[in-house]
């Protein structure tokens, strides 16, 4: 089941490519704090990958934390294994890190369908924004306009609207 | 001439299906082809991605020819990767790509 907005973000510990451990701010510790399920072989996360990027580094410098998550089952999606992420990682393709959920727990506790799945979070941690990017995966003239609506809005102490679209991509590939 | 052989080929995860198929219907049309000859195949398992040699959805071929070659060999239920002709990632083929393989 996935999070509804005003719910809190469920918490996690989960290592990057590099083995650093990472879990959500403490309450207030940060003004925003962004987790998008993402992963390397699906078109429409590389579609979208470049304007998430641009976001994660515009917000950077307003303390928002951001985080990306591949929860893919690796064994069916070798391109989705932690060598192939880190080697996205190495090639500066990432703005921010780029967790390994092993288990998928964490994208089921969040609920995450997609990739790219967009989770806003204000600084309660209670889920401001869910959803796509933005309209169009085609459009990259839309850089991401409700991702960064939805932080706009957060960061100064509004909901954001739309608060909720329909996430768009390719399925979480779970674990058989 | 004969009309050439359209076939299309989606799996139902991959949102980019219809958007992929409107538009080659498009470029049919444009093309002075009738647009409903395309040859609509719904892959469902791995087994029958193999069989077809299916490399992601979608896929379109004309006379047995995909109109953009498969970036990897593998076939199977996954979402296709495409490069337009301006090196874009795309879930869709690019226009040009369809134009070209429409082309007498």
């Amino acid at each position: 089941m996935s999070l509804a907005v005003g719910d809190r973000a469920p918490d996690f510990e989960l290592r990057d490519t590099g083995g650093d451990s990472h879990a959500l701010p403490a309450p207030r510790e940060a003004p925003a704090t962004v987790l998008v399920w993402t992963c390397n072989h699906c078109p429409y996360a590389l579609a979208w990958h470049e304007r998430i990027q641009a976001v994660a580094r515009d917000f950077s410098e307003h303390g928002v934390v951001f985080l990306q998550v591949n929860s893919n089952d690796a064994g069916r999606y070798p391109v989705d294994s932690p060598d192939a992420m880190r080697a996205r990682v190495q090639a500066g393709e990432f703005a921010s890190p780029y967790l390994h959920d092993e288990t998928q727990a964490v994208a089921r506790a969040y609920g995450a369908l997609k990739t790219p799945d967009v989770f806003v979070f204000d600084a309660d941690l209670r889920l401001a924004y869910r959803g796509a990017p933005d309209a169009d995966y085609e459009d990259e003239a839309l850089g991401a306009a409700w991702l960064r609506g939805a932080l706009d809005a957060v960061l100064a102490g509004r909901s954001p609207d739309p608060a909720e679209t329909d996430p768009v991509g390719c399925g979480v590939k779970w674990r058989e | 001439m004969d009309a050439p052989r359209i076939e299309f080929f989606w799996w139902a995860e991959c949102p980019s299906w219809e958007r992929a198929l409107a538009l080659l219907r498009d470029r049919l049309a444009a093309a002075g082809l009738d647009p409903e000859s395309v040859v609509i195949t719904e892959i469902t398992t791995d087994e029958q991605a193999a069989d077809l040699g299916f490399p992601g959805s979608p896929t379109i071929r004309v006379n047995g020819a995909d109109v953009q070659e498969p970036l990897e060999d593998a076939t199977g239920l996954s979402c296709r990767i495409y490069r337009t002709r301006d090196g874009r990632v795309s879930p869709l083929p690019d226009v040009a790509d369809i134009d070209q393989a429409l082309a007498p």
